[in-house]
């Protein structure tokens, strides 16, 4: 997308927003919902409608997990690596991955189709070990399950 | 036929929504007319997806279900089957609970104010509405409510404070941040009973003289966040949040607001921080948020569980909720056993039942057959605990007493299988990745934690010196609890189990 078009998005975005208390992390949700992550570009935008400097708006978004830099892969594979889910083996689970994949957490592997991440509880301790496919909870994942997800995702 | 199918989050994960969808289609084929309710969780999750069917009044439970058992199920007219658990209130793992707070969740459509009603629901609002603001304070301080997120803190007393500050406008915050590993009430309030945790706000602003509201919810937690948007929603539509509470012309309002995966954001300077916007660092205190807080504002904090026990203590009375517990912790607790356990799920109790009751009655044990080495009670910065501290009574002052915390009441538990020593690095790692910066104990500490296991782990047991000073630099240096308890992992690891951290063992170990 053009730089004017990405600045052009981000400031209706921000202007449907910027009226709330606080308005800065809605703000760069919806950001990341319209891009799939939050592009460079839309920064001075954000910064010059809420009167904030640049330096404010960057030390937001590189502080909080959720927001990306680029976008992710086709698929988002987040495996729980939490005590409880640990307990239950999600260990096994996270090297299962990542020798599959060939990468570490927070990149994306197979030629753009799946990004690997780690995610540090999903409230599902009392059935894990557990992850999150696409947006999509799961309980209880086995090796076999992980293999199966991660065949159909072509890696 | 009414049958019920959970939507919550953890049923969904194993498997509800086919479940749900195999209920329709069989119904459709069997030219049956069955009514579906998208129930909340009843909170034993070794049984999810659970599926019920109310008959003659009476809930008869199967689980846990496959989408694949649901015709067998049917052609058994919902009698006998391998999967019939018979009325759901008779499961014994159920009638042995005090359900206060969670006494709908489960129960109720989460969506249905009507049913919401039918169940005791508004009741406390209503009596909070006919009494002044300072007789609503005086019942929560009565009630020995403290607060549910882990801080132990008195509900009322902070109410009080916020009630009597002047100021044009005031706040009512939900800490719904909840990422301690092991915890997962209030995700389960929030999807299974969400009008409970709306009534609880609303009667703190009520007492407090705050009009505006807002639940911050973890991004981990998507279900929640749309069960409690639609709740919300729902809740103006019937004029129970607005310019005029239920027509009383007292006005309260509130929003939902999502964190962006922060661990730190679930300490509340921290979460007031990223509400207004800014980098969830923590805020040095004073000033407290109850006098300065959301946009330097008086401000109520409390987590999720603390606000909807509100409703029942207002409906049934400070005597009836102080009536359970021991010691300084009354009430019930919902404590939420996870990990390596048969029976794992949401249990609410009055305070005092032993650490070993809860593992080896409760949850029956692990589910993998092995012997319990450690349960870490109180999420990532509580301490595990070995199986020689099991008569441990649950409460406030009990687990400080033996170097611990009960935290929002989550239980890990793990079998003999587990490193203590990886475990206790783990607690370090997770400290260093999820510090705010602000303060030196906690941003470099964590890391130099990393690095001192890692030469215990090579075998360099002079280091063990160095990680007991460490951890005691972040325990009375760190600014906030992150760095200030990620001791109690390491050292109860340590303390409790040396033999993880002596070398010989480890090679012969591995």
């Amino acid at each position: 997308m053009a730089a004017t078009a990405t600045a052009q998005r981000t400031e209706e975005i921000v202007d449907g927003l910027a009226g709330l208390e606080g308005p800065l992390l809605p703000i760069l949700h919806a950001v990341q919902e319209a891009f799939g992550y939050v592009p460079d570009e839309a920064l001075p935008k954000i910064a010059e409608k809420l009167n904030l400097s640049r330096a404010e708006v960057h030390g937001v978004v590189s502080f909080y997990h959720d927001f990306r830099k680029e976008p992710a892969g086709r698929h988002v594979l987040k495996l729980c690596r939490a005590e409880a889910c640990q307990a239950q083996g999600a260990e096994a689970l996270v090297a299962q991955a990542k020798a599959r994949l060939g990468v570490e957490f927070h990149a994306t592997a197979k030629g753009g189709a799946v990004t690997l991440e780690p995610v540090f509880c999903l409230g599902l301790c009392a059935c894990g070990p557990a992850a999150m496919v696409d947006g999509k909870l799961i309980g209880r994942l086995g090796a076999a399950q992980l293999d199966a997800i991660l065949a159909e995702f072509g890696a | 036929m009414k049958i019920y199918v959970p939507r919550d989050a953890a049923a969904r994960a194993l498997g509800a929504d086919q479940v749900a969808e195999a209920v329709l289609r069989e119904a459709k084929a069997r030219n049956i007319d069955v009514t579906l309710i998208r129930n909340g969780s009843r909170g034993m999750v070794f049984l999810e997806p659970l599926l019920e069917v109310e008959r003659d009044g009476i809930r008869q439970a199967f689980g846990p279900v496959a989408a694949a058992e649901v015709p067998a199920l049917f052609e058994a007219g919902f009698g006998a089957h391998p999967k019939a658990l018979g009325p759901t209130e008779e499961i014994d793992w159920l009638k042995r609970q005090t359900r206060l707070t969670f006494a709908r969740c489960g129960v109720v459509d989460p969506l249905s104010l009507a049913d919401y009603e039918a169940h005791g629901g508004l009741v406390g609002l209503r009596k909070a509405l006919a009494l002044p603001p300072e007789a609503v304070v005086a019942e929560v301080k009565d009630s020995g409510l403290r607060g549910r997120g882990g801080a132990g803190f008195p509900t009322g007393i902070k109410w009080e404070t916020v009630r009597k500050a002047e100021a044009a406008q005031k706040y009512i915050v939900c800490n719904a941040d909840e990422g301690d590993s092991g915890t997962f009430a209030d995700r389960m309030l929030m999807e299974g009973d969400p009008f409970c945790l709306i009534e609880g706000m609303t009667i703190a602003g009520l007492a407090t003289g705050a009009t505006r509201g807002y639940v911050y919810i973890r991004s981990e937690y998507p279900d929640a966040i749309a069960v409690m948007e639609a709740a919300i929603a729902a809740a103006r539509t019937a004029g129970l949040l607005g310019a005029s509470v239920l027509g009383s012309g007292r006005g309260f309002d509130l929003w939902v607001r999502a964190g962006a995966g922060a661990y730190v954001c679930g300490e509340e300077t921290s979460l007031l921080n990223s509400l207004e916007g800014k980098r969830g660092v923590v805020r040095a205190k004073p000033p407290l948020p109850a006098l300065e807080g959301f946009l330097g504002r008086p401000t109520v904090v409390n987590n999720v569980i603390s606000l909807a026990s509100v409703p029942v203590i207002l409906a049934k009375g400070a005597t009836f909720y102080q009536s359970f517990g021991l010691g300084r912790s009354r009430g019930t607790i919902p404590l939420q056993i996870a990990g390596n356990v048969q029976r794992g799920g949401l249990f609410e109790t009055a305070f005092g039942l032993t650490l070993g009751e809860i593992v080896d009655d409760i949850a029956g044990g692990t589910r993998s057959g092995r012997p319990v080495k450690a349960v870490q009670v109180g999420g990532p910065l509580g301490a595990y605990f070995p199986r020689a501290l099991f008569d441990t009574p649950f409460g406030y002052e009990e687990f400080a007493g033996q170097d611990g915390l009960i935290g929002h009441a989550g239980l890990a538990v793990f079998d003999d299988s587990a490193d203590m020593l990886h475990m206790a690095r783990f607690a370090m790692e997770f400290c260093a990745i999820e510090s705010c910066g602000k303060c030196t104990p906690c941003r470099i500490g964590a890391v130099r934690g990393v690095e001192t296991l890692d030469r215990i782990a090579r075998g360099d047991g002079a280091a063990v010196e160095i990680l007991t000073d460490l951890c005691n630099t972040m325990k009375l240096g760190s600014l906030c609890a992150l760095g200030g308890f990620t001791p109690y992992p390491v050292m109860s690891a340590l303390t409790h189990f040396p033999d993880d951290f002596r070398s010989a063992h480890r090679e012969a170990a591995e």
